[in-house]
């Protein structure tokens, strides 16, 4: 039997309770009568011999490109970029993709005589990996292979000496990148697509950039006129990597990219209720629905997020496409719409979402305020094609615990963000303007961000800025069940139930409001008509 | 007259002090050896003295420390007991000169108090908080008034101070602004006492003293970045107004510092900040304790300096930092006179400009008889918490309806 496309309920009297996720938990909701529920469509078949897959897009490239057998010689330089622990989410059961296609990858380098091949983590200004996290995603045998000789890097955007300016673009934007990849014969770039912006090439562009080279996209006025930057012809951050993209061919960069595509089943089967539309809810899954919502309540919440980021995910590869990077984009984007699109009829006054555990930047570490922020009005905001699922001046309401807690090794310039910066203003423009460049400087943060595991300095002005479509979209942002102070520092307004938040929303948008619910994750875009 | 006095008396000294260990500061009062009483007005101890009676008279940290028994045994020498505590007072002058006029009194008894001539070096340069002579001449030993046997003190109903020590309040200072003077020179002597112009300064500490200080070297010192470490609610928004460009909790110091200088910084376990490596310039720690004077010492940068505001009492620091990052360690006691870009100036003239100038009067909070003074101390002992700053006790006459004249008995907050 195929998998059932997404789905648009409209809630009744006899419509079960509706599961909202909050952080490292999840409660039952019944919503208004007459409010709508968008459910993802069921995961996708996977492909039956991911291998075959593999070896199959490596031979048969799209675009003008021959394979990558015919590319690989003997003497030449290789390097493999790959994305980094923000992908996939939560991180997958081994083998990871990565391990899969650079095992592929190194395979054939072999057989071609490469013997000066370097891999590296694509961080752009993430936090380093760990070492268990390498293992995780490239698997034990690359992970010995490579480690020990300095073989297997992480990209530094702070190593002057390692970083190349290529040029400006034609609008004016610096284009630096890996010293080590732009001086490679060939650049091959692993890519886990999870969601409609990942890939293309923001993967080499922004993966392997500079802050210098990052400001120009990363930025208020870009995400501002990215509407929505899950919508990548309607996304000015993906135009303006496209323009770099541009740049890095025409400098002589051979990049070939690689693409994978996963489906939805994203929690294991003890969490299947997780996965399943309430309605059709089996024993198995109330019962663990049941067993998992009283245990948390006793798990006090370090535990329990040790507990959630102990979860590897059942994904499966849908999708392997391999060549030249446009393309391979166009190809991926169908195999990510066909897992994640649902058609919605029209706008919503009031767009509720439950907020899971994790985030790309929370990956075994602490869901903070600012991350909240970024995953609610950042990512869930944008998962639409067309039009926002929310109406201009709308509310947006989010579940969420919210705590005012930081990773200290992950996180230290998401502190002082918080604390400095969020106490004085929520401004985009003013935040840009005044606080930006110090951070982006701060040799504290520049050390730990290369020595450590720690974000760069600037990143939670990217969170901050993640969320500038929806700031300026929306006219209320109502967090429920979160610390009342660390969400008022956002700028937001607490509730301590969803009908308290309701009643709240009332005063923006009126009596009787029409109300969505975005049921996720698993993932989707709502292709709004 | 009706007074406060604090006896020698060991086994009360004690037992006050374990009660303010158990159970906080101000705590200690009702066994210590601080009591009411009827005594005899203090005589006059020679010429150029004159009676003053309070109308207000402030608590201070320093009278905390000695009730709670807290104080250091350095003192032993230089005060005589029994006192009558009380050195911020603004009060009406009863004879001499002065007769009739309002007043606050500059409580150090320097040699001139004393009968002492020629002065020490230090009284004869204006420098009175530093005389090198007040535990002798005509008065009992006593670094201040409130300390010394032979003057009574602020928490009572007369006092008896010298001329030199009377500065007259103009009319349109409210007693509350008038009663601010004294502790307002002692922050404005510790901004001068630090260099601290155009620099990046941090002051520890948010009481009274804490925001005197902030607002002294706003006005006098003009700080590049002034930072003000502040516990609680009340006193940020408070130092904010007063001129502080950054309020952070005790708990961010660290991680301000390093903010706020671009320093590089040393984590412990878990990634914590434990230290800047670079810092702040100059730290005015207006607290005084143990963990105030580490934590000053964590933040300042090698070369820097630290002025200690707050009185100190025994502490146990680790000073390796002071040594191997060359630190100055400077205290800041009392007033005198300052050099300032037009000349010499009295500290208390400069204290009593800033007092009009940034509103301090209304940094007091509640007024209490005296009657009602373990309820006073308390308050103090909690001011900051409680969302005050300066407790006074309120000492003046007003009529009461219907029963004649009398102490105004309700805390005014």
């Amino acid at each position: 039997m195929s998998p059932r496309p997404g789905f648009v309920l409209e809630v009744d009297r006899s419509t079960p309770p509706t599961l909202f996720w909050h952080g490292e938990g999840f409660h039952l909701e019944r919503l208004p009568v007459g409010s709508r529920v968008i459910y993802p469509p069921e995961p996708l078949p996977a492909l039956t011999d991911p291998d075959a897959a593999i070896a199959d897009a490596l031979e048969h490239p799209l675009g003008d490109t021959p394979p990558l057998r015919a590319l690989l010689r003997g003497g030449m330089k290789l390097t493999i970029a790959f994305d980094d622990v923000s992908l996939p989410l939560p991180p997958m059961r081994a083998p990871d993709v990565r391990q899969r296609v650079i095992e592929a990858v190194l395979d054939l380098a072999a057989e071609a005589g490469v013997d000066d091949v370097v891999l590296v983590a694509a961080l752009a200004l993430h936090r380093r990996m760990t070492d268990d996290e390498l293992r995780h995603a490239l698997g034990e045998r690359i992970f010995n292979a490579f480690a020990p000789h300095d073989l297997l890097t992480q990209h530094d955007a702070e190593d002057p000496d390692n970083l190349v300016h290529l040029g400006l673009t034609d609008e004016g934007e610096d284009v630096e990148l890996n010293r080590r990849a732009v001086e490679s014969d060939l650049l091959v770039y692993v890519n886990i697509n999870l969601v409609a912006m990942d890939g293309g090439h923001k993967s080499v562009a922004t993966g392997l950039s500079s802050y210098k080279s990052l400001r120009h996209h990363h930025n208020v006025r870009t995400m501002e006129h990215s509407r929505s930057f899950m919508d990548r012809h309607h996304s000015e951050l993906h135009t303006s990597n496209w323009r770099m993209g541009k740049l890095i061919a025409e400098a002589g960069v051979k990049v070939f990219q690689i693409e994978t595509t996963l489906n939805s089943n994203t929690f294991p089967e003890q969490f299947g209720f997780l996965q399943h539309r309430e309605w059709e809810w089996t024993w198995k899954d109330r019962a663990g629905f049941a067993a998992s919502s009283k245990a948390l309540e006793r798990t006090p919440p370090e535990l329990a997020r040790r507990i959630f980021h102990s979860i590897r995910s059942p994904h499966q590869l849908t999708s392997v496409q391999a060549g030249e990077v446009g393309p391979v984009h166009d190809r991926t984007l169908e195999h990510v719409h066909r897992q994640q699109l649902v058609t919605v009829e029209g706008q919503t006054d009031v767009l509720t979402m439950g907020l899971p555990f994790i985030s790309p930047y929370n990956v075994n570490s602490i869901m903070n305020p600012i991350l909240v922020a970024c995953l609610g009005l950042g990512y869930f905001f944008n998962l639409y094609r067309g039009r926002p699922l929310v109406r201009e001046g709308g509310v947006v309401i989010m579940s969420h615990p919210t705590p005012w807690a930081f990773h200290p090794v992950h996180h230290p310039s998401y502190v002082d963000f918080f604390e400095q910066v969020l106490s004085e203003t929520t401004d985009l423009h003013e935040i840009e303007a005044k606080y930006e460049n110090a951070f982006a400087t701060d040799p504290w943060y520049v050390h730990l961000y290369r020595t450590s595991y720690a974000y760069h300095g600037v990143h939670p002005f990217y969170m901050w800025y993640w969320c500038a479509h929806a700031l300026s979209h929306v006219s209320k942002v109502i967090v429920v069940g979160g610390d009342r102070a660390a969400v008022r520092r956002l700028g937001f307004s607490p509730a301590t139930t969803l009908a308290d938040a309701l009643e709240m929303a009332e005063d923006v948008v009126g009596r009787d409001p029409s109300i969505t619910h975005l049921h996720a994750p698993p993932l989707l875009i709502a292709d709004v008509q | 007259m009706r007074a406060l006095v604090f006896e020698r008396q060991l086994a009360r000294f004690a037992a006050s002090r374990v009660a303010a260990d158990l159970a906080g500061s101000g705590r200690g009062v009702a066994v210590g050896p601080l009591e009411l009483g009827e005594i005899e007005a203090p005589d006059l101890p020679g010429a150029g003295f004159v009676r003053v009676a309070p109308r207000l008279a402030g608590i201070c940290g320093s009278d905390l420390a000695t009730l709670d028994g807290r104080s250091s045994r350095y003192f032993e020498h230089i005060v005589s007991f029994p006192f009558i505590p009380g050195h911020e007072i603004v009060g009406d002058v009863e004879g001499g000169a002065l007769d009739g006029q309002r007043v606050v009194v500059e409580p150090v008894l320097g040699c001139e108090a004393r009968g002492l001539a020629p002065p020490c070096p230090a009284c004869a340069a204006g420098n009175r908080g530093r005389c090198e002579r007040i535990a002798f001449g005509r008065l009992a030993p006593g670094l201040q008034t409130g300390y010394c046997t032979d003057t009574g003190g602020g928490w009572s109903q007369s006092l008896v101070a010298h001329e030199s020590q009377l500065h007259p309040v103009p009319d349109r200072f409210s007693d509350e602004a008038a009663v601010m003077i004294e502790p307002t020179a002692c922050a404005v002597h510790a901004a001068f006492q630090g260099s601290a112009g155009g620099r990046r300064v941090l002051v520890l500490g948010a009481g009274t003293l804490g925001l005197c200080t902030i607002a002294a070297l706003r006005q006098y010192s003009l700080p590049g970045v002034l930072v003000a470490v502040a516990k609680h609610p009340e006193q940020r928004r408070l130092a904010r107004e007063l001129g502080a460009d950054h309020v952070v909790e005790p708990a961010e110091i660290v991680r301000a510092a390093r903010r706020l200088t671009g320093s590089l910084a040393l984590t412990g376990r878990g990634g914590a900040l434990e230290r800047v490596t670079g810092g702040m310039d100059v730290v005015f720690d207006c607290v005084g304790s143990a963990d105030s004077l580490a934590g000053a010492l964590s933040v300042v940068r090698p070369g820097g300096e630290i002025v200690l505001v707050g009185m100190p009492g025994p502490v146990k620091v680790d000073l390796a930092p002071l040594w191997q990052r060359e630190v100055m360690l400077k205290g800041a006691y009392a007033y005198g006179t300052e050099e300032t870009p037009s000349g010499p100036a009295s500290t208390f003239d400069l204290a009593r400009d800033l007092v009009d100038a940034c509103d301090l009067g209304q940094l007091v909070s509640a007024r209490y008889p005296l009657e009602r003074y373990e309820e006073a101390i308390g308050h103090a002992a909690a001011a900051g918490r409680r969302g005050g700053v300066k407790i006074v006790f309120d000492l003046r006459r007003r009529p009461r309806r219907g029963r004649g004249v009398g102490t105004d008995d309700k805390e005014t907050p």
